[in-house]
């Protein structure tokens, strides 16, 4: 603080205390209508106090769904959406690491066309090849699997950068130690850059796990079946047509399930969070 | 840039590489090659026969009133989505770095919508302006607005820019936190003993050192704008009403998976690969001159 402003600082906490009630109202407003009974939802202006349905609205959609709409049980879906949030970064993680391990440590032909292939990658998300992926995924047999829903998504340029960035700034000398100890590529591997790699790894892991939690057009394209769902899927199908006819009170109780995970980890995990999002874009 | 001592081996690097390069060409290659192959196609309704016709499918996408017009919302989109949530971004980051009691508290609240998927928060937001029990709804009739944005396409143009917005405004906030307080607070201790005050500190020197870390967030969220916003529009709109919210992405996916133009999606498809390029070089080349590496 340069200066003292009262005035100022007045200010800055009026401003951020407004700017985190709009940010936190679409929360607040969710988790007190799962709260509810349809009826005390549908009420124009709807109670912002908390009603007394919470167990009973959140068993119902853990065990059963909506009843209008989709039926499939929350549980199943949130089983797989955590199987989607930890194959995604644990097998980003592992391909990515080793890709850049090999490009970084050895010289080989074809390493840079090697490098740019993996490159590449970044300028053709999912959604401007949906229609021919389908057509790939369906012709392997994988519409419908966990193989894939997560298999296409392990691939990504930027994971492989990360690493490659961070491997360039160990010193030369530790591989050189290896080297005149007898070490083989594979054995410095494991015993000097994997644990130095450890941070990078978790705040590489925060940020897929979000990802992987979050995907939505890829399982849009890939399931039909609804023990396939994934949490995010789940809340779309229950929503089935104007605003009386849905069941408002329990795609809320969904759309909390739904964003807690992902939220805990963010919060718990914070620091890698900050660290993994300021790095892996910049 | 090249390490100086590195291993050898024929095999070993090769090994390492396959699993990354396996799902690369089996996941992007070969689909972004078929794209381009069907979008030299035109298949009959039943996928049964396929003719190549060069590029009449480009033509015909381009002689289309309705793509023109996606082309327009999406531009209408994207830059409302960059420039609603960089403004609001930028004011709370400011406000931010200033206080020192309860800053952890701020930011916590501030970062989590990040974690939200951008269908929940379409959900989120649809609740809160749907036209008959809508909370919000119920506030901006009590003004005398006439609320439907079931009904009125700039009505869910500015449903699905606020639910869009909200979920990037904690990404822009971050990076804006961290480029002010790598300012140096030197400059500004500096600029205070000359006698200049908060305001003409942060325009003297606050915005034009953020200005690189502004225009890197402008491009960030106009990808963002441009392909993670599916989940939004899906959501809640589909496109409507009346095509009003119907932006490049969602044509694509609409053209090929509801209405089975392959030959159609797939030249959108290539278009939008085009554009990605554009942007990721764009970014690149920022880049490459912002971060010694």
């Amino acid at each position: 603080m340069i200066e003292r402003r009262p005035l100022l600082d007045f200010v800055s906490h009026a401003v951020l205390i407004g700017g985190a009630l709009i940010i936190a109202f679409p929360l607040y407003v969710a988790f007190i209508a799962s709260t509810q009974t349809l009826e005390q939802v549908m009420q124009m202006p709807m109670s912002l106090l908390p009603g007394d349905q919470l167990v009973q609205n959140y068993t119902q959609v853990l065990t059963a769904g909506s009843t209008k709409g989709s039926k499939a049980a929350v549980a199943d879906m949130l089983v797989n959406s955590m199987i989607m949030a930890l194959v995604i970064p644990v097998g980003k993680i592992t391909i990515s690491i080793l890709s850049s391990f090999a490009i970084v440590y050895f010289r080989f032909p074809l390493r840079n066309f090697f490098f740019w292939m993996i490159f590449v990658t970044l300028m053709l998300p999912v959604e401007v090849r949906i229609i021919p992926t389908y057509e790939v995924m369906s012709d392997l047999g994988l519409l419908n699997t966990y193989a894939g829903l997560t298999l296409p998504l392990i691939a990504s340029a930027t994971a492989t950068f990360l690493f490659r960035q961070f491997f360039m700034t160990i010193p030369d000398e530790l591989a050189e130690a290896a080297r005149i100890d007898g070490a083989g590529p594979m054995r410095f591997f494991w015993d000097v850059v994997l644990p130095l790699s450890k941070t990078t790894m978790a705040a590489l892991f925060v940020i897929q796990f979000i990802y992987g939690w979050n995907q939505y057009l890829w399982p849009l394209l890939i399931t039909s079946e609804e023990e396939m769902y994934t949490v995010v899927i789940g809340i779309k199908r229950m929503i089935v047509g104007g605003d009386a006819a849905n069941e408002w009170q329990l795609i809320m109780a969904t759309a909390i399930l739904a964003m807690l995970p992902p939220a805990v980890v963010v919060l718990l995990m914070q620091k890698w969070f900050v660290k993994g999002l300021v790095e892996t874009e910049k | 840039m090249e390490k100086r001592v590195t291993f050898r081996s024929a095999w070993l690097p090769y090994a390492l590489l396959a699993p990354q390069l396996a799902i690369t060409v089996v996941f992007f290659f070969w689909p972004a090659f078929q794209a381009v192959w069907f979008s030299f196609q035109l298949q009959d309704a039943f996928g049964l026969s396929t003719q190549f016709v060069w590029f009449d499918n480009f033509i015909a996408l381009f002689g289309e009133r309705n793509y023109w017009a996606s082309f327009r919302t999406t531009a209408i989109f994207s830059f409302s989505v960059a420039a609603l949530s960089i403004s609001i971004a930028l004011l709370l980051a400011v406000m931010a770095d200033r206080v020192v009691r309860g800053a952890l508290v701020y930011k916590t609240i501030l970062i989590w919508p990040y974690a939200v998927a951008a269908a929940v928060a379409a959900v989120l937001w649809s609740f809160m302006f749907a036209p008959s029990i809508g909370i919000i709804t119920y506030v901006l009739k009590g003004l005398g607005v006439d609320w439907n944005w079931v009904l009125k396409g700039d009505q869910a143009m500015l449903l699905v820019v606020i639910a869009s917005a909200w979920k990037q405004i904690p990404h822009n906030f971050l990076f804006f936190l961290a480029g002010l307080q790598s300012i140096p607070k030197s400059l500004i201790e500096a600029a205070a003993i000359d006698g200049a005050g908060p305001a003409r500190r942060f325009w003297s020197i606050v915005v034009p050192l953020l200005s690189p870390v502004t225009f890197f967030l402008l491009v960030v969220d106009i990808v963002y704008a441009f392909f993670e916003t599916f989940g939004v529009i899906d959501a809640t709109t589909q496109g409507g009403p009346a095509q009003a919210t119907q932006i490049l992405v969602y044509k694509v996916y609409y053209d090929g998976m509801k209405a089975a133009d392959i030959g159609g999606s797939s030249a959108q498809s290539v278009i939008l690969m085009i554009i990605v390029i554009g942007l990721t070089a764009i970014q690149f080349r920022y880049i490459e001159r912002k971060v010694h590496y």
